[in-house]
């Protein structure tokens, strides 16, 4: 059973087990607009709450990611590298960034579920 | 991340279009302007090489010089070689200070009694009281009244045309007034782009309707600020306040080509010594392509790394979606400033390889004629 929570910052995170995949929403995506290139960590690298660990760059501008967890990079998105258009494509899927091995399992609790991240993007725009 | 424009914001006469088409507003030069539409920023770039791009650039200044000789007049601020200018003829310069460093960039169009500039929004008032200081006797219209469109792309001319017979036949910098539901357009053949195209100077009472008229062509898409900064990037155009600034000279930027074998002899413009000894010497630095061997783009401001040593930096990089890869433009010392040359940029703190290449990134493909 794995559970998907969401930040403010517009990144996704679904949990299984100890470990958090972790991605930016398709609001982000939206924004961003067309993603031609996305530099993540190395693995192995430790990753802190409030951290940039990705830049996604869109045509326009580079955005930094921030990891709304900490723990230990396990696994990159290695297509990302030809294909930073699966960022576009299916954001909150195919167009993963890490996976992490969670330093602290409780604070994804901390994170908006699906229904409160929905009411908060209403609030944009 | 939506933030509201400030209240003294300005909006151009399409707005209202823009907003109908779904267009994404950012602020710049002081207006509301559509960086992309619904297509977004890479399918805009690509269908502007493939077919015709509708832009809408009416931010920028439109400004008449009259009265006897604007040319010579006007020649005391610019190093462009206007008095050669014949009638319907346009040529690009630039605004020089003292010390040879560029005010603004600007296209000059020689017509029978007056001269025809347009210049970048974001430098129009500044400008305008250069004019004002430095033209005495020569009155100074600034065309409040008019929108400024620009159509490009390889089937732009032929689309036109459909509207104002006789674009088709327009030389390559050349400008006429053409009619259109009995209202006067002003059309030049040149861009920004790249690309084969016209620019279009047309009352701001009906430019909805000739935005419209050209959007109902299928040919026709239009194309925000987003794609019209990556176009003019392949094509190896100067971007005023990254590219062009009052520290670059003209000669640095490698646009000595748009200065004439008597205006080099003669002076006569501001910083007309720094340039001649420039163009005698060669310049300490030059602007030159840059394309980075790795998918990340270099952004302006990138450090540039020869060997271990600063030579410069980025001043206008990004991603190119028909060269489908980075590119970048920036300065380098001279001696990096060869075809080749291995460069390293700064980007993030990391160093990524690069090399110094020819421009245009994207062959230009202006109209023979």
């Amino acid at each position: 059973m794995s559970t998907v929570k969401y930040t403010k910052e517009h990144e996704w995170v679904r949990v299984e087990d100890d470990v958090a995949t972790i991605g930016i929403t398709n609001y982000a995506q939206e924004q961003l607009g067309d993603v031609v290139f996305v530099e993540l960590p190395e693995v192995d690298a430790e990753v802190e709450p409030g951290n940039e660990f990705a830049v996604v760059e869109s045509v326009k501008a580079a955005s930094e990611v921030y990891s709304p967890i900490g723990g230990t990079v396990v696994e990159v998105n290695e297509d990302l590298a030809a294909k930073p258009g699966l960022v576009n494509e299916d954001a909150e899927g195919e167009g993963w960034f890490v996976k992490v091995k969670l330093s602290d399992p409780d604070e994804v609790d901390e994170l908006m579920d699906a229904r409160a991240y929905k009411a908060y993007v209403d609030t944009l725009s | 991340m939506s933030s509201s424009p400030p209240s003294d914001t300005r909006r151009t006469p399409l707005y209202s279009l823009h907003a109908e088409l779904g267009a994404k507003f950012v602020p710049f030069a002081g207006y509301e302007m559509p960086v992309q539409y619904k297509a977004g920023i890479m399918a805009e770039h690509r269908h502007t090489r493939a077919a015709a791009g509708l832009f809408d650039v009416s931010h920028m200044g439109q400004v008449v010089l009259h009265e006897a000789e604007p040319a010579m007049a006007l020649e005391k601020l610019v190093p462009g070689d206007l008095q050669a200018l014949r009638p319907g003829a346009m040529r690009y310069t630039m605004f020089t200070n003292e010390n040879g460093g560029v005010l603004d960039d600007l296209m000059v169009l020689r017509r029978e009694s007056d001269l025809f500039l347009v210049v970048n929004a974001s430098r129009k008032e500044d400008d305008l009281a250069l004019l004002r200081a430095s033209l005495g006797g020569v009155r100074i219209e600034y065309l409040e009244d008019r929108a400024l469109l620009a159509l490009q792309g390889p089937q732009a001319v032929a689309v036109a045309s459909r509207l104002l017979p006789g674009v088709e036949r327009m030389g390559f910098m050349t400008g006429a007034n053409f009619t259109w539901n009995h209202h006067v357009i002003f059309v030049t053949r040149s861009g920004y782009t790249g690309e084969d195209g016209v620019e279009l100077s047309i009352p701001n009472t009906h430019a909805d309707a000739f935005a419209r008229a050209l959007l109902a062509f299928p040919e026709v898409a239009p194309i925000g600020l987003g794609a019209r900064d990556s176009l003019r990037l392949e094509a190896g155009l100067c971007l005023y306040g990254n590219d062009l600034t009052p520290d670059t000279t003209p000669i640095e930027a490698g646009l000595a080509w748009t200065i004439s074998k008597r205006r080099r002899l003669a002076g006569g413009f501001p910083g007309d010594a720094v340039i001649q000894k420039q163009l005698a010497e060669g310049p300490a630095r030059k602007r030159v392509g840059i394309k980075p061997s790795g998918r990340a783009p270099a952004r302006e401001h990138t450090k540039i790394l020869a060997g271990g040593s600063a030579v410069g930096e980025i001043t206008s990089g990004g991603f190119g979606p028909s060269v489908d890869g980075p590119v970048a433009m920036g300065y380098v010392a001279s001696a990096q400033a060869v075809n080749g040359t291995a460069l390293d940029l700064e980007i993030r703190g990391k160093g990524h390889p690069a090399m110094v290449v020819p421009l245009p990134f994207t062959p230009h493909r202006y109209a023979k004629i």
